[in-house]
């Protein structure tokens, strides 16, 4: 049961909308709905995937920040050269917490900025030769890497450079694969839109290289772990289960990945889909082309993993069902004491998220497990299929909001009055001075891993941390504090 | 024309993907459904109608066509 009813949460978005202009209003009422479980398809409630109207206050990333953030940036043994200016890279170096194995600078580059750096003439006269530049030094400083791509920032798709040209035959010089990856800034409306155009240099320039070798060799128990990025961990929490259920895990996408993982991803038995918005196009493309069936799977919280954990075994024999069965049974002790735990001290508290990708819907299940409620939830960038994916998981008459406005958040977040906000770091210190707890869900507030068994128990801790901290109790927002505060000390 | 894309769900129906909308609904009717001929008119669960020309069988789902917009459902 949501705390507000059907004709009461109509009214707060009709109420929010109102200091809009006509056009604005009427654009962004179609973003807000009311959460009707028995709709099939989101369309007929919610618009998703649409430009973000131009002076509202987005939390949106770009193309680029979908390719070179999000997918490809995990590949830790391949130089990932921000080619353009020199801000977009290093201002978003390392923020995602994408953790791996292996010596940074050596064999590994996860957190490390490589940028072409441009300036004035590199605009003017192209930067080709730069890029062809940058490649072999890169070659020369770091000879250990396996391959490196080219993430396009803005100026690249305007001035025009023909990196794919650059590309080619850089990589027959120094003979390991390059790719070229149009992700300029300005494409689509959102990060996801990068996410699509990574997924297809993959598929262009990377999964197809090993077709035909029988250098590696598989066996019925081969799966892959796809849209995992391993941010505090989260891809080892994952592939623990798996492998403890006797499954082979040959490949992370791309969390803690490398370019010879993906490109042994062809002879997996199943892609298992994770991070659906991001990887589900290069799940169809397998499927398609080499038969390899994908699997949508949530591990956030015991009820949920242990649903995925039996459908996963679903598609192997005997011996795999066996095993998924004894990893629940063995994990069951461990989670009820975490419940055991946690539960009296959140039961009943309401969260409100707004997160992108998978989490919108994907955690709601880890809160239902320690007794909490969703109230909220909405996607940065999500898609329609996001939405109907999203309608089942979520209860009657709670609020649902796509590419939700600074404004609309607040609004939404004084009257619905959430125990918890789980979003993003621009969110975080706004609603922590109105007195509200928020955790920051993007990169798990600086902690994790949250999936698999392990990460549950994490989970669990930081919401009590974070609800239970005495500090909230002490804030009053400056707008609601008496007059006395208002009496500036006079300057001497 | 549109590039679509069509597999099969776990129950063996037939589900249609259209990427540039990320349309995602089973195919609720389809006009030709025999190995020497499929294809045709394809109604989908949402209401929307598509053309795809009839063919043999494909061999294999999931399967990328070409198909036309007859009558899309918005």
């Amino acid at each position: 049961m949501s705390v507000l009813t059907r004709e009461e949460t109509e009214a707060l978005i009709q109420e929010v909308l109102e200091v809009y202009p006509d056009k604005a209003k009427k654009d962004r009422a179609k973003h807000l709905a009311v959460n009707d479980p028995s709709v099939e398809q989101s369309k007929k409630c919610i618009t998703s995937n649409r430009k973000s109207l131009p002076g509202v206050m987005t939390i949106r990333g770009c193309a680029y920040a979908g390719s070179k953030g999000v997918v490809w940036g995990p590949v830790k043994d391949m130089i990932h050269i921000s080619h353009g200016p020199v801000g977009c890279g290093q201002y978003s170096r390392a923020g995602r917490r994408n953790y791996y194995v292996g010596v940074t600078g050596i064999n590994s580059f996860g957190t490390m900025n490589f940028t072409s750096d441009f300036q004035e003439k590199d605009i003017v006269f192209g930067g080709d030769k730069k890029l062809a530049k940058l490649i072999n030094e890169v070659e020369q400083l770091f000879p250990l890497h396996k391959g490196i791509t080219v993430q396009s920032e803005c100026p690249i798709g305007l001035i025009g450079d023909d990196i794919e040209a650059v590309s080619k035959k850089g990589a027959k010089d120094i003979e390991k694969p390059i790719v070229p990856v149009r992700c300029e800034g300005f494409r689509g409306v959102s990060q996801s839109l990068g996410h699509h155009i990574a997924n297809d240099a993959v598929r262009d320039w990377v999964l197809g290289n090993r077709d035909g070798s029988t250098a590696f060799e598989s066996t019925p128990y081969d799966v892959t772990i796809i849209g995992d990025y391993n941010i505090g961990g989260d891809a080892w929490a994952s592939r623990i289960l798996l492998e403890e259920m006797g499954l082979r895990v040959i490949a992370q996408w791309s969390g803690d990945g490398t370019l010879a993982e993906m490109e042994n991803t062809p002879k997996a038995k199943l892609n298992l889909l994770h991070c659906y918005r991001s990887m589900n196009y290069i799940s169809r493309h397998m499927e398609e082309k080499y038969g390899i069936p994908y699997i949508e799977y949530n591990f956030f919280g015991p009820t949920k993993i242990a649903e995925a954990l039996r459908n996963i075994a679903a598609f192997f024999d005997d011996h795999i069902k066996e095993g998924a069965e004894r990893v629940i049974a063995k994990y069951q002790p461990m989670m009820q004491a975490v419940i055991d735990k946690y539960k009296p001290r959140l039961q009943g508290k309401k969260v409100m998220l707004y997160v992108g990708g998978l989490r919108p819907r994907h955690v709601i299940g880890a809160y239902e497990d320690l007794g909490m409620e969703v109230v909220g939830t909405g996607y940065e960038f999500g898609h329609g299929d996001d939405y109907d994916r999203t309608i089942k998981e979520m209860g009657n008459a709670t609020l649902l909001y796509d590419d939700i406005t600074g404004f609309e958040f607040e609004e939404f977040v004084k009257k619905v009055k959430p125990d918890l906000v789980g979003s993003g770091i621009k969110e975080k210190y706004v609603f922590q001075k109105m007195g509200i707890p928020l955790r920051q869900m993007h990169s798990w507030d600086y902690s994790g891993p949250y999936h698999g068994y392990d990460g549950f128990a994490i989970f669990a801790r930081d919401m009590d941390m974070a609800l239970s901290n005495p500090c909230w109790s002490k804030i009053t927002p400056p707008w609601k504090k008496k007059d006395e505060a208002t009496e500036l000390p006079k300057a001497a | 024309m549109a590039n679509i894309m069509i597999r099969k769900d776990a129950a063996g129906s037939y589900v249609f993907y259209l990427p540039k909308r990320d349309l995602e609904d089973s195919i609720v009717s389809m006009e030709f459904d025999t190995p020497e001929k499929w294809g045709g008119e394809i109604k989908l669960n949402n209401g929307g109608t598509y053309l795809i020309e009839p063919q043999a069988l494909p061999p294999r789902f999931p399967i990328s066509l070409r198909a036309r917009r007859l009558d899309a459902a918005e």
